[in-house]
């Protein structure tokens, strides 16, 4: 078995299906109580490095996280579904981490770590933000294949297969790289009970996100409002073009 | 003349021209398998339970082989009943210094998503359980200060007195939202070491070869929508215990199974229900009187449909209110529509104002135990027992059941250590008949209380209606607390009092105004239900020509009315005249009312892949 080492990064966020609310002052979502669930890309990734890892690609999956203590339980869903072993680099309660600060804690621990390749899933479904991926790359200087449809492993560097605007693009990459999943990459095993209770003597290690670099106090963004969208207001129909175009003008659009 | 004013002629029109390629003897037994001529019955039910993959030739060559772990007691269901049994193991353990393991199975995704109640909260079994509980942070944050009740009419409400010693007095009581409660027993519960599995779902019960249950599977995942094996296929793991609790809730899919194996109900009446449909809203705060519990009966049922509706003022950070409304399934008009009814009741004078200028939050609904103390089945079994709203201990009345299932999970717990540590034990089965249970609970307060109101529900199917029963309940409760000697009856189960579409008159409900009331699925989509979309509906059917030849010919298909999820939908065929039903499975939100009512006891409900169903939160 190849000695490679994958460091998978999973986010724990609101379940897809949950009606979210504005939460009272503005400045964010309701989160205390609802459902939460592993984010759908980090899952692929962490499939994908596991399929590696069963493939006799990779030797050890480590998945990490950055959150508050509740993302144990992300984390030992990872485990279940088949990680090695987990990392929570942990902040306090109500603190907001962006990319940057996923990116930077990523950074250390790819130093404590010494993985060869770190698989994310493309973005997170809360933020959408879609750069803790390429921030990481250009932190530690690494090539990125973003987007994977499909990654294969070669000795010293990796295959990947991208979904871009125009179609696909495959680029082979020197390890060690960054990948981030996306959706058709592959489909996710269930996390079964059997694994889920193996996974409670798997390790998971807990440490302060500060000692991996990320900095404290106030965050670089700062949310101001968080709106919910408009209601749907009526359509109107019309006869025929010239109503149209009158309707269209009378409104300012042309 | 009432197919020209009934609003689905067109259809029913439809459905009586399929009836004449039917043949005869289809229509009159329910339970005749697959009419040879008639047209092309679409293919709706393909889950495993009704079509066994042993003969499947896609299940050929799969391995069907199952892990499984033994622990000494395996819990079904964390509501207030499973947790409180729970954990009332495992203080017996560490008071007698013993090892016990305790497993629960929960089918929702995290402990309390699936838990929807009122809730008016006797902290009777609470105080029982931790004496310690507000040091302990049990989020009761809402004391009773203020009790009203009402019976509407059309345009106005009469305010009926509630006196000292009547079933609805709640001094003492807190308003609670459940699934906090239940979310924090949940936590109590892991801290003391029980081992809780969320979005796992007890799918089968096992047997030892003596016949006593030998524990639970859970359920496979990654089946097809088809029935057909995924990549992903993986079986269930088998949970082996010395004895089973099963607290399923209202209803329960595994219950009605043990009902039939050891015959459980051979000597109790059927038990009946009512579905509860509830909101949580966010008011101006000016309206916002916390500690508030307001009932009403009266309008928009009419005398023979039990039901009534509440609101409760929520002393939490914001100005919440939970209300909502609950119909007796008993009724007998198919056109009534229970979702409806609720979103029609706000709009009456006295409840409209709270409302104007708040915003909805949540949605949800969930079948609950009507039936009282005849309707409670034989509650041990060998290898396993019933406790809380599964086998039903809710005080109708009182509308209350948290606290009588909190304390049969307890008297459960108290009855099986005291087996589990005896080493004189002779069982005659290798499940243990924890038969003390039931001696036990007969003899606690629980029994006290709802033999006391046995009554008054069974009261209102005289010709008064609902007036009867208050008439019944001022005489008899409030005067002689339920000590007349005689035992009223239900007129049968709720399923076979619906009379023919033909009997009855559809009902004119108001279109919703989408600021006090609002359709079906935007309601659904508050719930947060969701389940993995290829997989079989778990709404099974027994016969799927059903639907169409019976529950649609006959009663105009009530479950298109029943459902609060709008999980059954009657579409037109694609080709030729007629219509089918349309199963949209992934809205359900595991209330089971769809099981309770169908008049063709067609419709069993089965668990689907765990994690799925509504994502409440605090409901």
């Amino acid at each position: 078995m190849a000695a490679l080492r994958v460091l998978v990064g999973v986010k724990r966020v609101i379940d897809f299906a949950v009606k979210v609310r504005v939460a009272p002052g503005g400045a964010g979502v309701q989160s205390q109580g609802v459902k939460h669930g592993l984010n759908p890309f980090c899952e692929i990734a962490l499939e994908e490095a596991v399929r590696l890892r069963e493939a006799g690609a990779a030797q050890e999956v480590i998945v990490v996280s950055l959150g508050t203590k509740a993302s144990q339980e992300t984390l030992r869903t990872a485990l279940a579904m088949g990680a090695d072993r987990a990392v929570l680099a942990e902040v306090a309660e109500g603190v907001t981490a962006g990319p940057k600060e996923v990116a930077t804690a990523l950074a250390g621990l790819v130093g404590r770590l010494q993985p060869q390749l770190v698989i994310l899933g493309k973005q997170a479904i809360d933020d959408d933000c879609n750069q803790t991926g390429q921030l990481l790359a250009a932190m530690l200087d690494w090539p990125q294949g973003t987007f994977a449809s499909r990654v294969e492993l070669d000795s010293g560097s990796v295959r990947v297969q991208r979904e871009v605007d125009g179609g696909l693009e495959t680029l082979r990459l020197r390890l060690p790289a960054v990948l981030t999943a996306d959706l058709r990459l592959n489909e996710p095993r269930y996390a079964t009970l059997p694994n889920i209770m193996k996974a409670k003597k798997k390790p998971l290690e807990v440490i302060p996100a500060a000692d991996l670099g990320v900095p404290g106090g106030s965050p670089r963004l700062k949310v101001l409002q968080v709106q919910e969208p408009p209601p749907r207001a009526g359509g109107e129909k019309v006869e025929n073009v010239q109503d149209l175009l009158g309707k269209l003008r009378q409104s300012g659009r042309i | 003349m009432l197919l020209q004013r009934c609003p689905s002629a067109g259809r029913a029109r439809q459905c009586f021209h399929a009836l004449k390629l039917i043949k005869k003897d289809c229509l009159l037994s329910p339970r005749v398998s697959r009419c040879a001529s008639t047209a092309a019955v679409p293919r709706i039910t393909t889950h495993y339970t009704i079509h066994p993959r042993d003969k499947d030739k896609r299940w050929e060559g799969v391995n069907m082989e199952r892990f499984a772990e033994e622990a000494d007691v395996v819990i079904v269901g964390a509501g207030p009943a499973g947790l409180s049994a729970a954990i009332r193991l495992k203080q017996l353990a560490a008071e007698h210094n013993r090892e016990v393991r305790v497993c629960l199975v929960e089918k929702a995704s995290q402990i309390g998503a699936h838990t929807l109640s009122g809730a008016c909260v006797e902290p009777r079994s609470l105080e029982e359980l931790f004496p310690d509980w507000k040091e302990r942070g049990a989020p009761l944050h809402t004391p009773v200060t203020e009790d009203k009740f009402g019976i509407l009419t059309e345009t106005s409400r009469i305010p009926v007195p509630i006196l000292p010693g009547l079933p609805m007095v709640n001094h003492g009581n807190y308003i609670v939202r459940l699934g906090h409660l239940v979310s924090w027993l949940g936590e109590q519960a892991e801290a003391l070491g029980v081992e809780i599995y969320p979005g796992y779902a007890a799918a089968e019960v096992l047997f030892h070869e003596d016949g006593s249950v030998k524990g639970i599977a859970t359920n496979d995942v990654g089946i097809q929508k088809d029935g057909a094996p995924k990549a992903t296929f993986e079986r269930g793991l088998e949970l082996h215990a010395k004895v089973t609790v099963f607290a399923e809730g209202c209803h329960g899919h595994l219950a009605k199974q043990l009902y039939k194996k050891y015959n459980l109900r051979e000597n109790c009446q059927p038990q009946s229900y009512g579905i509860g449909l509830k909101e949580l809203w966010t008011i101006d705060e000016k309206k916002w009187k916390p500690g508030r519990v307001e009932h009403t009966v009266g309008w928009p049922l009419d005398r023979h449909t039990y039901g009534g509706s509440f609101l409760y003022h929520l002393n939490e950070r914001e100005p919440l209110v939970a209300l909502g409304f609950v119909v007796g399934l008993d009724y007998q008009n198919p056109y009534l529509n229970p979702f409806r009814e609720f979103q029609r009741w706000k709009h009456h004078p006295s409840v409209q104002p709270t409302l104007e200028g708040g915003k909805r939050i949540a949605y949800g609904a969930r079948a609950l135990n009507e039936g009282g103390i005849q309707s409670i089945p034989k509650l041990t079994f060998p290898g396993g027992l019933l406790i809380g709203c599964s086998p039903g201990l809710l005080n109708v009345p009182k509308i209350k059941g948290t606290h009588t299932a909190m304390k049969s999970g307890m008297v459960a717990s108290e009855a099986i250590f005291s087996q589990l540590i005896n080493e004189n034990l002779q069982s005659k089965t290798i499940g243990l008949d924890v038969q003390e249970y039931e001696e036990n609970l007969k003899k606690s307060w629980v029994w006290k209380e709802l033999y006391a109101v046995r009554n008054i529900r069974p009261s209102c199917h005289t010709v008064l209606g609902v007036y009867g029963g208050m008439i019944y309940t001022g005489i008899f409760y409030w005067l002689l607390r339920g000590m007349e000697p005689w035992t009223l009856k239900h007129p049968g189960p709720d399923f076979a009092q619906l009379k023919p579409a033909k009997d009855c008159t559809p009902i004119e409900y108001p279109k919703p105004d989408g600021k006090i009331s609002f359709d079906l699925l935007s309601s659904v989509a508050l719930s947060g239900t969701n389940h993995e979309h290829d997989q079989p509906p778990h709404l099974t059917l027994k016969d799927d020509s059903v639907p169409v030849s019976r529950n649609l010919a006959v009663f105009d298909g009530p479950e298109q009315r029943f459902c609060p999820a709008g999980v059954y939908e009657y579409v037109p065929l694609e080709t030729g005249e007629g219509s089918r039903l349309q199963i949209n499975a992934q809205n359900c939100v595991h209330c089971k009312t769809c099981d309770i009512k169908d008049p063709s006891q067609n419709i069993n409900w089965v668990v689907p892949e765990g994690g799925g169903g509504p994502a409440y939160n605090g409901m």
